[in-house]
């Protein structure tokens, strides 16, 4: 296996204030990985230093062996969050397109390969029905499978998602979850997660990346996943529980608050 | 003004339409100024920036009256002034365009100031009520030769501007955050679209007017996106709306005691009336 992403002495200072910093992180190709944190902590930091889109401030930062560099269409990105405005007058379609080619500046010919391209994509995240439809006025669930196919459909080889999860029904939750695993397992797509509960991933998680007070850790989900370690990482009393058929629960006393945002 | 009315002889009608030199010169200008308000106004409705475009026109006025006072063509203050006010929003960067935040204190600060100075500048070009009247409501009937060719140039230059960066203006549009993920100078786009949405309010104006800009680089790109939610479709409905208002409205008022702005405004109103109508009814 290769090397997906590689942080070496890493260091990001956002308005003065250092977010993270001294960090070693190496993430083989084709994990699927959680990140997780307090508020605050810099989990969606990581992802745009590793999009090049907020530079290091100290080390260095690879991704599939070549140092970072904005606009890779290694990377497959999905920012947090917010659903489109409802009056968004543009196809779901047009919007996997544009994860094609919008980048491309000039005007160009119809092209049947990329429109084909764009077809299959949108098959394989099971979102051929809407495709037509105006973006905004599609529900939550449905906008993010656009968003993976616009992501993936340039090729990308690994996906940055943040907070994919954050404002959909359990079975929406289950249901991306269980599409972005398919993606890692079946094309070897490495998944960086940025998730605010981690429950609904933890069945599908290889590792765990911590984002808390300045540092970064890594470790797998059963040494991670601990009610010492946990209430350490986010500063609240949280307790991991086991459900009779072995799988873990995470359950957090109150919500987690950075206290590192505030002490700088 | 005409001494025959319109016919149903359509080929007649034209003829008389055409007969005069100041008719030719306004149907000129009126289409290179229609077709690129068309486009330029699909990205002002998808980006949001209505108030920005509205923005630029006004701040135009002391340009205007510059131009007059220079004795130079007004449509050469106007480019002057309106680029310089593009540069200044897009240096504050995209929220000045949401128009309901603090920014928006400043930008109208701003706006009453430059129409402050205009109305100075036109008192010391000794008190022209019509160049004012002109200038706020447009005065398509009176464009010299000159400003056809500006019109001409400004209008090519803002298509070949627009068709470039047409892809990853929607891009950057619609999804910014991605866009700038993928290399899009989406900062960059942003200034770059202000620059060119500039020139064709400058252009614009001529026609229409700074009060009445709306009607043809808004109505027909919130039309167009009423009816259709493909960019390439949304883009041509645009600017045939937008060519078809501009001179439906200079037809009506050739035949008619009313000015052009009064039928460019409301045919451009009646379009997006039925439109929203429509939608509404199908909802």
């Amino acid at each position: 296996m290769s090397v997906a992403v590689q942080l070496e002495h890493a260091s990001v200072r956002l308005g003065g204030r250092a977010v993270w910093s001294d960090v070693d992180l190496t993430i083989e190709e084709g994990e699927f990985v959680a990140i997780l944190g307090p508020n605050g902590a810099g989990k969606s930091t990581l992802l745009k230093a590793l999009l090049g889109v907020v530079p290091l401030s100290h080390g260095a930062a690879s991704v599939f062996g070549r140092p970072v560099r904005r606009g890779s269409p290694d990377i497959g990105y999905l920012p947090q969050r917010r659903r489109f405005d409802p009056d968004l007058r543009i196809r779901a379609v047009d919007l996997v397109r544009l994860g094609l080619d919008g980048n491309r500046w000039g005007l160009s010919l119809p092209s049947p390969a990329r429109r084909r391209r764009v077809g299959e994509m949108i098959e394989l995240v099971g979102a051929s029905r809407y495709q037509e439809r105006p973006v905004g006025e599609l529900s939550g669930g449905e906008q993010q499978r656009i968003l993976i196919a616009q992501a993936l459909v340039s090729g990308a080889r690994m996906l940055a998602l943040d907070e994919p999860l954050e404002s959909l029904d359990l079975n929406n939750q289950q249901a991306i979850s269980q599409l972005v695993r398919s993606f890692c397992r079946t094309q070897g797509v490495t998944v960086l997660l940025v998730a605010h509960d981690v429950n609904p991933i933890l069945p599908f998680i290889d590792r765990v990346v911590y984002v808390a007070g300045g540092h970064v850790l890594a470790g797998r989900p059963r040494d991670v996943i601990r009610t010492e370690t946990l209430t350490k990482l986010y500063e609240a009393p949280v307790e991991v529980l086991q459900t009779t058929d072995g799988r873990l629960v995470v359950v957090g006393q109150y919500e987690p608050v950075s206290h590192h945002a505030n002490s700088h | 003004m005409p001494e025959q009315g319109p016919s149903w002889d359509v080929l007649a009608d034209l003829q008389l339409l055409l007969q005069f030199h100041f008719m030719q010169n306004a149907y000129m200008a009126g289409t290179l100024v229609a077709l690129l308000a068309g486009v330029a106004g699909y990205f002002v409705v998808l980006r949001g920036q209505s108030f920005a475009a509205h923005t630029l026109s006004q701040v135009g006025f002391p340009g205007a009256a510059a131009g007059v006072l220079l004795h130079v063509s007004p449509v050469l203050g106007l480019i002057a002034f309106c680029v310089a006010a593009a540069l200044g929003i897009g240096w504050r960067g995209r929220d000045v365009e949401a128009g309901n935040r603090a920014e928006a204190a400043t930008v109208g600060s701003i706006l009453a100031f430059s129409l402050g100075l205009g109305l100075l500048f036109f008192r010391l070009y000794a008190g022209s009520a019509q160049g004012i009247y002109a200038f706020l409501f447009g005065s398509i009937l009176g464009i010299a030769d000159r400003d056809v060719q500006v019109t001409l140039a400004v209008a090519v230059a803002g298509f070949a501007v627009l068709a470039w960066m047409g892809r990853p203006l929607i891009f950057a549009s619609v999804d910014p955050d991605v866009a700038e993920a993928r290399g899009v100078p989406v900062r960059a786009l942003s200034i770059g679209f202000l620059v060119v949405l500039a020139l064709t309010v400058a252009i614009t104006v001529q026609i229409v007017g700074t009060l009445l800009i709306f009607a043809l680089l808004v109505a027909p790109g919130a039309t167009a996106l009423q009816l259709t939610a493909r960019p390439a479709v949304g883009l041509l409905t645009s600017v045939v709306l937008s060519v078809a208002f501009t001179w439906g409205g200079l037809a009506l008022a050739y035949f008619s005691a009313f000015p052009v702005g009064f039928f460019i405004t409301s045919l451009a109103f009646g379009a997006y009336v039925a439109t929203r109508g429509l939608r509404f009814a199908r909802a």
